[in-house]
């Protein structure tokens, strides 16, 4: 990997005036907030004063033994400080790059790319988000509240996961002034069907009027019914393995419905990530 | 103060470097100054819209990846009403890389494409036919030929042609494309491969085979674009594994006049200018004066001979 880290020293920290940069940015804190998840924080002033919730970065995952991530790794925003100029990250580690990505210990340096994607487009169509997370989309939706916020816009947010240790932004939605609902499989309360009385009661009592969602196919499913049946609009935030992050590879591609009847397929890192709720097709 | 411009048949670019075709597109633009690129080389345009391969499009290796994307397009409409107009703001001349299914329909798609602002026409006949076990035109000699003379016979703009690795004898491919008129050729394509999702006992890729392109073909494509460039007179544009300025190095030294920089782009965007700064660099300090010096500049080595032994 002499080449890419040659290049890479290359080509990094050339922002000048682009809104897009490749930049190396120190590690300020990297934890593991459970069994499964790791929360990493690093400064990154040109990114943190771009991004907006439902984009992500592209991260090039270090290269450790055998475990040699050839492509960066799409990470979706947790937090953005811009205040502080520091960017936030949640992720599950499972596979190479995020196995190698969760060594990198405070100090260390951190190659980003972003930011990349279409973000969530709430302001001027919202004044109540109803948020659904599960899984990845724990992360990809905290910061959605907070921005909302500044928008006048209010927020309820039911979080589903495995387990109570798996509710991760609990705090931060609070503290964002979102209205947090939990449901867990543990407790036995997370079932769609539950879920979806959850959803009704807050479009009909709490004047929900937006839905947002993401990780969690069978409860984009059922987003995707009642904002039919109940004509409310909504965004998805969907993931995908991917090449370039920026439009140029094809690789990232899933299948859309299009305005015709038909099916097409759209890029996940350019018109997406963030997309229309009923024009994505679950899988 | 080196000279970096390499003159490609008529056309003249002010340096060596430019993107591989299907490796750029107009988020690049918004990373760095496409102005500094010797040439835009836009993905390839099909006179049909096409979707593309169904998904999975991609398996990663350490040093490389193996895609099947299929040539999602627009058709060529969209190209001169929508692509082409990104790039007028430019300097930088664009090639633009066209495929078809037919050698008229390459003729006609190259007619309809030679519009202001494109320079030259990129024949991608190399790109696996991915709906046809891919085979491709440029397997076989004399199909090739015939695509590049239909081309020439279509447009008044340079013909580049772009070879597929995956034949016995690519010098001989070469050849042909030369005595057919090409003005240069393109030195290589991705190498045929594929990959198996053994967990789930099936193709890890959506259409079964793919081209593995990346700084691991680098090797290979590098030992064609030697013999492509010992074989014809017309100008070569070394393509595979490029990632830094000592990989464009290689390629210029064994013949190439410019290299087309890849798979890389998808990883470090901005890989392209650190290959232009760092054949500059190379260059003052090698006290070359102009960088089209470096073409063919590899010497035999100096061997040991017995003879010669004391």
């Amino acid at each position: 990997m002499s080449t890419a880290l040659s290049s890479a020293a290359a080509g990094a920290d050339r922002a000048d005036g682009f809104p897009l940069a490749e930049a190396v940015c120190p590690v300020i804190a990297h934890e593991w907030v459970n069994d499964a998840y790791k929360h990493l924080v690093i400064e990154a002033g040109h990114g943190a004063a771009r991004a907006r919730p439902g984009q992500f970065f592209h991260l090039l995952c270090p290269v450790i033994g055998e475990n040699a991530p050839f492509f960066r790794r799409p990470m979706s925003l947790y937090r953005i400080d811009a205040a502080r100029g520091r960017l936030e990250f949640l992720y599950k580690v499972v596979g190479r790059g995020t196995t190698t990505l969760a060594t990198l210990v405070p100090g260390d340096a951190l190659n980003v790319f972003g930011p990349l994607g279409r973000g969530f487009d709430f302001a001027g169509r919202a004044r109540h988000i109803v948020q659904v997370a599960r899984g990845v989309g724990l992360a990809t939706l905290a910061p959605v509240a907070e921005a909302a916020a500044r928008c006048g816009i209010r927020t309820t947010a039911i979080l589903s996961a495995r387990s109570r240790a798996h509710l991760m932004s609990v705090a931060s939605l609070r503290a964002a002034g979102a209205d947090v609902l939990t449901v867990t499989d543990e407790e036995g309360t997370s079932e769609v069907g539950a879920v979806e009385r959850l959803v009704r009661r807050a479009i009909a009592e709490r004047g929900g009027d937006f839905l947002v969602t993401c990780g969690s196919n069978r409860l984009l499913q059922m987003l995707q019914r009642v904002g039919r049946e109940l004509g409310v609009a909504g965004e998805v935030a969907l993931e995908q393995h991917m090449g370039c992050g920026n439009g140029m590879c094809f690789a990232c591609v899933r299948e859309f419905r299009t305005a015709q009847g038909g099916v097409a397929y759209r890029r996940v890192c350019w018109e997406g990530p963030v997309f229309d709720l009923q024009e994505a097709v679950s899988w | 103060m080196v000279d970096m411009t390499v003159r490609i048949g008529a056309l003249t670019l002010k340096n060596p470097v430019m993107p591989g075709s299907g490796t750029m597109g107009e988020g690049l633009a918004r990373v760095m100054d496409l102005g500094r690129l010797g040439a835009i080389v836009t993905k390839t345009i099909t006179p049909e819209p096409r979707e593309g391969c169904p998904p999975p499009r991609m398996v990663e290796y350490k040093d490389g990846s193996l895609m099947a994307i299929g040539i999602p397009c627009k058709g060529p409409d969209h190209y001169v009403d929508e692509i082409l107009p990104q790039y007028r703001a430019y300097p930088t001349p664009v090639v633009c890389s066209v495929s078809a299914p037919t050698v008229d329909a390459f003729g006609r798609l190259a007619a309809k494409l030679s519009v202001a602002g494109v320079a030259a026409i990129e024949a991608n006949i190399s790109c696996p036919n991915l709906e046809q076990d891919g085979r491709a035109f440029g397997m076989d000699a004399e199909a090739s030929a015939r695509v590049v003379r239909r081309l020439k016979e279509s447009t008044d703009r340079p013909v580049w042609a772009k070879l597929t690795p995956n034949v016995t004898d690519i010098a001989a491919v070469a050849r042909a494309v030369a005595a057919a008129g090409a003005d240069a050729v393109t030195c290589a394509n991705g190498m045929l491969g594929m990959a198996v999702d053994v967990e789930n006992f099936q193709p890890a890729l959506g259409n079964v085979t793919g081209g593995m392109t990346g700084p691991c073909t680098r090797p290979v494509i590098l030992r064609m674009a030697w013999q492509v460039a010992r074989a014809v007179k017309i100008p070569v544009i070394g393509s595979g594994g490029v990632a830094c300025a000592r990989d464009a190095l290689e390629y210029l030294m064994v013949g190439c006049a410019a290299v087309q920089v890849g798979t890389i782009n998808f990883v470090h965007p901005t890989a392209m200018l650190g290959v232009i700064d760092g054949i500059e660099a190379f260059c003052r300090r090698k006290g070359i004066g102009a960088v089209r010096a470096l073409t063919g500049a590899m010497r035999p080595r100096q061997d040991f001979r017995e003879d010669q032994a004391a």
